[in-house]
């Protein structure tokens, strides 16, 4: 079956308001060199979709300068390729033009145009946050086989107090895989669940319909609303991703996704995977540079950085310098950040192009970390 | 479509480059990786980016497929241009002639009709045996100041060594009074890079006549340049102070790799100014582990580092076990080397495996000389692979 993908580069923007102020969630950079939207992209190129459209929202310059034509994934194409989906507003008064979109079922109207010009039998959404490696034409060959309407993905989570499946929807499916109920995730749940990942694949003439039908009733909410509505008539099936999944929804989210890139498993199923390398785009760093004085372990490290101090159990982007007498450790540092001589840094989050000067000291805790913005010095 | 170009470049890449034996024994030398994630031609290729020049012609002929895949439509170079780019150009059948290309004057000779498409005054001519960063649009104005008819790049090599080279001797405005080609006695230190801007015309004049005679190499060291300077042509050398080094051998290959460590590198990649570019693949970073030493090395994406690393240069997705220790060594895309193996004083080529305590080469100080592991060869557990060994042992 073909299909055409959408992504939502916006989706959750306010669950990291540090970081997104000047960015969308879907340009958040992530594991030493890629930017969140990577994810999303590659696993649609990799089961040979090649027309996607990214629905963007705001702030999404980084996100234009990251996906430039679209070649680094292989989505400069003639017909398709990577569109980008800005929203129409006007600054005067424009009836055609809507108020900027609020909810998932919003921004899919607004995309509607898009979606009835794809030729492609079904639409694969998904969120820009995430994280996985995922065979979306194991779903597609699933999806087809059921003559589903829509197949929602899921990840079976443990839910407690602390672990909240990243508010994503709870998808209630029978012993045959039919999705019997979606339910907006309260915090009263404990146990295992499955949670949508909010992947899914649609018909095309289904979700049409859906979208006609939710203008007509006044819809806002995707979940609640539209597909509840539709949920009696549709059929609607579950399909259970079993491997590795995260979701960002606070910075110590961000934190600890990043962190769990050392650990072997995490990185086999993300990165490692036979035919399904994650792209991202290319910015010819050189290979990095370890000094004489460079103690290193326990690091994810990207290139381009120059090493000549000791980073432990961290995180290091492209381009970053960590000099003499510096120890980093439980640290993320983004793109061309870097620091002086004798820093000491500890649960630190460093935005990209921070200067750390000569012999500070900065800590933050795990379930804190201390975060500095973009560009800035200290 | 038509536009004129001022300057379009011939890059010679067809060189065997037997000296690297088993390097190169699936690829043509300019293929040959360098520096943990580039190839040799990456850095004229690059050169000819940051200097503003957007129509390359390749001229292939020894194993083609590794570099016609490598360079493709240009890509990573920005020479995927709508007119002009990079074009691989291999030796073809005519009406009233086929042939390989007999040398390196012979190939342009083959390739006229590719350069006539754009017009332009001048031919740039370079070589993929070198590792450099050269600004040619500065070699380029010193040509047209000087108003020369060919100009050849120079640089001062140690007067012990210029017998391997070809020798200019010029006068004080920079014009070339002699050449010799490889002199016993070398009348001076001025070196051949290999890099010549003609102006057009009177290169074909000469590429024509050079043609005709049956007698002749058809090189532009040993005929084409003599022919010049015999008749009196107007040429100049530019000097170029830089870094150059020619890595047609094993020797100098692992030298100049070195020359890319240390706090301050002879020769640095490490420039904004200047970025060499070069083929990317889809690689996670470099992970380090826990029980890893690393000093004073360079490694690249896809590494996986558990064991000991110094003074060495590590290719994308090398695999280094706890335990192992890789000592003075260039390893190459996808090696692996296993648990307490030891390796010192190397070239391992791509895919290499090395298994668990096998130890490789001896100490760079013993004066015993590198030891070489070609393409895919495995080592077993425990195996010992001498000083200055070469597998497949071609020589």
């Amino acid at each position: 079956m073909t299909a055409a993908g959408l992504i939502f580069s916006n989706i959750h923007d306010q669950s990291i308001p540090q970081m997104t102020a000047t960015r969308t969630m879907a340009s958040l950079p992530f594991g030493g060199r890629y930017r969140l939207v990577d994810f999303a992209l590659s696993n649609m190129v990799n089961s040979g979709i090649t027309k996607v459209g990214i629905v963007t929202h705001n702030n999404y310059r980084s996100l234009m300068d990251h996906i430039g034509t679209g070649k680094d994934w292989d989505l400069a194409r003639r017909g398709g390729g990577v569109i980008l989906l800005p929203p129409f507003v006007t600054a005067y008064e424009n009836p055609r033009a809507g108020k900027l979109y609020t909810t998932r079922l919003e921004a899919l109207m607004g995309v509607m145009e898009f979606i009835k010009h794809c030729s492609e039998g079904a639409i694969v959404l998904s969120d820009c946050d995430a994280i996985c490696n995922i065979d979306l034409s194991a779903v597609l060959e699933e999806h087809e086989e059921d003559g589903a309407d829509l197949t929602i993905v899921t990840k079976e989570m443990h839910l407690s107090r602390s672990e909240s499946g990243g508010g994503n929807a709870i998808v209630y499916a029978d012993e045959d895989g039919n999705v019997t109920e979606v339910v907006e995730h309260t915090r009263l749940l404990r146990g295992e669940y499955d949670v949508s990942t909010n992947i899914m694949v649609f018909s095309k003439s289904f979700l049409l319909t859906l979208l006609l039908d939710a203008l007509a009733h006044g819809y806002t909410a995707f979940y609640q609303q539209a597909l509840s509505y539709a949920m009696g008539s549709a059929r609607i099936k579950i399909f259970r991703h079993d491997g590795y999944y995260a979701k960002i929804n606070s910075l110590s989210h961000y934190f600890y996704a990043n962190i769990a890139l050392l650990r072997a498993q995490t990185r086999d199923a993300l990165f490692n995977v036979k035919d399904r390398p994650i792209y991202t785009k290319v910015r010819n760093s050189p290979p990095t540079r370890y000094g004489d004085g460079a103690v290193v372990a326990n690091a994810l490290i990207a290139d381009g950085c120059r090493i000549e101090g000791t980073v432990v159990n961290s995180i290091l982007f492209r381009g970053v310098q960590v000099r003499r007498g510096t120890v980093v450790k439980n640290s993320v540092l983004l793109q061309d950040s870097g620091t002086g001589e004798n820093v000491t840094l500890n649960c630190v989050i460093a935005d990209k192009n921070v200067m750390i000067r000569d012999a500070r000291t900065l800590s933050g805790h795990e379930s804190l970390p201390f975060y500095i913005g973009k560009g800035k010095m200290v | 479509m038509f536009k004129k170009k001022e300057c379009v470049a011939m890059l010679l890449a067809g060189g065997q480059g037997s000296r690297l034996y088993a390097l190169t024994q699936q690829v043509a030398k300019p293929a040959v990786p360098f520096g943990g994630k580039y190839r040799i031609i990456d850095f004229p290729l690059s050169n000819c980016t940051n200097s503003g020049i957007d129509t390359v012609g390749v001229l292939t002929q020894y194993q083609p497929l590794v570099l016609n895949d490598y360079i493709g439509n240009g890509l990573p170079w920005d020479l995927d241009r709508a007119w002009g780019g990079v074009k691989i150009l291999p030796p073809y059948q005519g009406q009233h002639s086929r042939d390989w290309y007999k040398g390196t004057a012979h190939a342009i000779y083959q390739n006229m009709r590719f350069i006539d498409q754009f017009d332009p005054e001048y031919v740039l001519v370079l070589s993929g045996d070198h590792i450099y960063k050269m600004d040619y649009s500065k070699m380029l104005r010193f040509h047209k100041n000087r108003g020369a008819e060919c100009t050849i790049a120079v640089i001062d090599v140690p007067i012990e060594e210029a017998s391997r080279f070809g020798i200019m001797t010029i006068d004080w405005e920079q014009r070339i009074t002699n050449f010799a080609e490889k002199p016993r006695e070398p009348e001076s230190t001025k070196a051949s890079m290999g890099i010549y801007i003609f102006n057009r015309k009177k290169l074909y004049e000469y590429l024509i006549a050079d043609a005709k005679d049956p007698a002749s190499d058809n090189d532009f060291g040993k005929n084409i340049i003599p022919t010049m300077l015999a008749a009196g042509e107007k040429m100049m050398a530019f000097q170029f102070d830089g870094y150059w080094k020619d890595v047609g051998t094993i020797a100098s290959l692992w030298e100049a790799n070195m020359d890319l460590l240390g706090q301050r590198p002879v020769f640095s990649l490490d420039d904004d100014s200047w970025r060499i570019f070069t083929r990317h693949s889809p690689l996670p970073p470099q992970f380090i582990g826990d029980s890893a030493k690393i000093k004073n090395s360079i490694i690249t994406e896809g590494c996986e580092i558990g064991g000991t690393v110094e003074n060495s240069i590590l290719f994308p997705s090398v695999r280094v076990m706890p335990g192992a220790v890789v000592r003075d060594t260039v390893v190459m895309d996808g090696t692996v080397i296993e648990e307490d193996a030891r390796v010192q004083y190397s070239i391992l080529d791509g895919n290499v495996h090395i298994g668990a305590d096998a130890c490789i080469g001896g100490d760079r100080g013993a004066g015993s000389g590198l030891t070489v592991i070609g393409e895919g060869i495995t080592i077993g557990a425990g195996q010992t692979v001498e000083a200055g060994i070469m597998l497949p042992d071609l020589r």
